[in-house]
């Protein structure tokens, strides 16, 4: 039926430079989520709180985030940026096209978030002679904290599905990128590419463990 | 700022990339909607170790880079004989990365409709196929709807990775154009107001709807 | 002293207080009986600065509630408030709900504002669930929780909302015996209520508002047992 011959050894001794690639895989998925928190919220606050001309441009950001490929957006990063004298490695460019979409993303998030706990905890807060930054801080951030921890979890993991976009790129460090490293050396497509399948299943399962396990020790209530 | 480097020529090329990428859309969400429908029918109403069979199944190819998906079956249609174009193997993994999301709307759809509903349409007579179509589906559609259309429109963006294994798409002519004019930033713009264009206006049209389905 | 003086409110259009005018002296309990709708809710919230006015005053010994300058952070800690929903901190733990204000509102040590919660939630008899979070108590549990924590600012006024109002009636009894005992020891209490037999025991004075106005203000055995205005009446017997 499969008229080839598989060669898997090859593969498996190439699995410590394919393991370093999953640490540069998670690495760069972690940065461009943080990233994307930073500025999802700062988008967040200026579409609620935010003038016309803040709310206007965090809406623009959001729809342009929102209604394109991320690989359209990665690209944007590395071959657009040139035009402003900006030339970002492919590294950066991925890293910084992934975060600009999780901004996109966890925007939405944090609006949401921020409506989903009643005005009355503020309102209770206030009772009790706290100021509205003591009440933000202490009442309505824990609990926006808990509401928006699996949306934020869950772009991490698909940050780190998007990390193999970084191939078209040319990055070479991460686990797709060192996966394709062997590939052209070996073109042995098929063995390569099924283990990097696997450890990307692997990264994917392990992170939402984690989160989960995070979870139950951060939410006790 | 317009230049004359980029013609209507290649305005046009990019225009039938793009035309390349609603069919690529077009068939992986057919196929996606039609397996999805089939497997998420299956699993909310076949509970047990079929159904947690075949969400794991679908949970490794929401689990795995699509682009990785792509490449291991480009590579595996040669192995088993399968000389099929380029353009069959993207539209065929799109197809089961759609199914793969579309299993869980469309469980999460046909679990939204009450119990009670279900069984007063069955102690009427109904049987379990007119149920299903008479009373399942317009109530799991509308729960259902607002998350298709947003899987409909993923499935759009992610076509542009199909450039990987040499499918013109929008986002690979945009390319060539760009290695041709030498004019990225500009090019790129208006590949970003092409995709841009038509999603845009579904995204909104499924908000509308789905506001109005909720005023009801 | 809470001095209410010919309030004016109104939400847009809707006039919902049309000058109230009320004058709650240390340690008197007044209860506010009246339809929904009829404002006595906006009226409390007006005494804590939670709803600004249209025209009138609101003082608290002396402090005009709604002035530009008055601190009302400070002033909300004399006035302690408890509302139909008992908006309990859901990430705290019930010890620590009430530990909350003392400590960085009156920036109280932890030993400190430890020992006024323990003995506050004692008070209220949620000696055993300290370390519960409130999602695990009953909504009864939870109303007894807010009080404590209102209480534990150790306020000159305490402000009750329709406390009981979304109480399963079995919980009912718990809460009012707890604002009974706090009567009894001597708090300055208006309470907003649909409770007319609380009212009646417990207040010194009773005031019946409709449509924005206290038609009729009085003890209760005046009020209640004796009323005088055709509205009163038709009132306690639509609630009878």
């Amino acid at each position: 039926m499969v008229n080839y011959s598989f060669h898997w050894r090859p593969v498996f001794e190439a699995l410590p430079d394919m393991l370093w690639g999953c640490l540069v895989t998670i690495e760069i998925a972690v940065l461009s989520t943080a990233i994307g928190i930073v500025f999802g919220v700062a988008l967040a606050l200026a579409r609620t709180s935010g003038g016309k001309i803040a709310s206007g441009f965090a809406l623009s950001w959001i729809e342009f985030g929102r209604n394109t490929p991320g690989l359209f957006q990665i690209y944007l990063a590395y071959f657009g940026l040139g035009s402003f004298g900006l030339h970002l490695n492919s590294y950066a460019a991925l890293t910084a096209g992934i975060a600009f979409n999780n901004a996109s993303y966890l925007a939405e998030t944090f609006r949401g978030g921020l409506r989903a706990i009643p005005v009355t905890q503020t309102r209770a807060a206030r009772s009790l002679g706290m100021s509205a930054p003591e009440a933000f801080r202490l009442v309505v951030l824990p609990q926006l904290f808990r509401v928006v921890y699996y949306p934020i979890t869950n772009q991490m993991i698909f940050s780190v599905l998007m990390t193999a976009l970084g191939l078209t790129v040319g990055l070479d460090t991460d686990l797709a990128g060192v996966t394709q490293r062997f590939n052209v050396l070996t073109y042995r497509t098929f063995e390569y590419f099924t283990v990097a399948a696997v450890l990307y299943y692997l990264i994917a399962k392990v992170l939402m463990l984690a989160a989960r396990l995070a979870a139950w020790r951060l939410f006790r209530y | 700022m317009f230049n004359a480097t980029v013609s209507w020529h290649d305005i046009v090329f990019m225009l039938r990339g793009a035309g390349m990428t609603l069919m690529l859309t077009f068939w992986s969400v057919l196929g996606g909607t039609v397996l999805g429908t089939v497997f998420g029918v299956l699993r909310a109403s076949a509970p047990g170790w079929p159904s947690a069979a075949v969400g794991a199944l679908f949970d490794v190819f929401r689990s795995i880079p699509l682009l990785i998906q792509i490449i291991l079956a480009n590579a595996f249609a040669p192995m088993v004989g399968l000389d099929i174009s380029a353009f069959a193997v993207a539209c065929v993994v799109l197809a089961i990365y759609g199914a793969a999301y579309c299993t869980e709307i469309v469980r999460a759809g046909v679990l939204a409709v009450p119990q009670a509903t279900r069984r007063a349409a069955r102690s009427l007579g109904m049987s379990w196929w007119d149920d299903l179509i008479a009373i399942v589906f317009p109530i799991a559609l509308r729960v259902g709807l607002p998350g298709w259309i947003g899987l409909a429109l993923g499935l759009m963006k992610d076509s542009s990775l199909v450039l990987w294994i040499g499918v013109i798409e929008l986002l690979r002519s945009s390319q060539i154009v760009v290695t041709r004019t030498q004019e990225p930033l500009l090019v790129l713009a208006i590949a970003g107001a092409i995709y841009f264009a038509i999603s845009f206006p579904i995204g909104r049209a499924g908000a509308w709807l789905e506001r109005r389905w909720q005023d009801q | 002293m809470i001095e209410i003086e010919d309030v004016h409110k109104s939400f847009g259009a809707l006039e919902v207080l049309k000058g109230v005018s009320l004058t709650v002296s240390r340690g008197e309990v007044v209860s506010v009986i009246g339809g929904s709708g009829s404002g006595k809710s906006t009226l409390l919230m007006c005494v804590n600065g939670l709803e600004p006015i249209n025209s009138g005053r609101v003082l608290v010994d002396g402090t005009d509630v709604h002035a530009r300058g008055t601190n009302l952070n400070q002033l909300r800690r004399k006035i302690g408030i408890v509302f139909q929903q008992w908006n309990s901190f859901p990430h705290l733990t019930v010890l620590e709900n009430v530990m909350l204000a003392p400590r960085k509102v009156l920036k109280k040590s932890r030993a400190e504002a430890e020992a006024t919660a323990v003995e506050k939630l004692v008070h209220v008899g949620l000696r055993d669930k300290l370390t519960a979070y409130p999602s695990k108590l009953s909504g009864g549990q939870q109303q007894r929780m807010a009080i404590a924590r209102a209480l534990a600012m150790s306020p000159d006024y305490m402000l009750f909302d329709e406390v009981t109002s979304a109480l399963d009636p079995q919980l009912v009894g718990e809460v009012l015996d707890t604002m009974r005992l706090l009567s009894s020891e001597g708090m300055t209490m208006v309470v907003v209520t649909h409770e007319i037999r609380f009212a009646r025991d417990v207040s010194h004075r009773v005031a019946f508002v409709r449509e924005g106005l206290i038609h009729e203000i009085g003890p209760p055995e005046q009020v209640i047992a004796n009323p005088q205005r055709a509205e009163t009446i038709a009132f306690l017997k639509s609630v009878r």
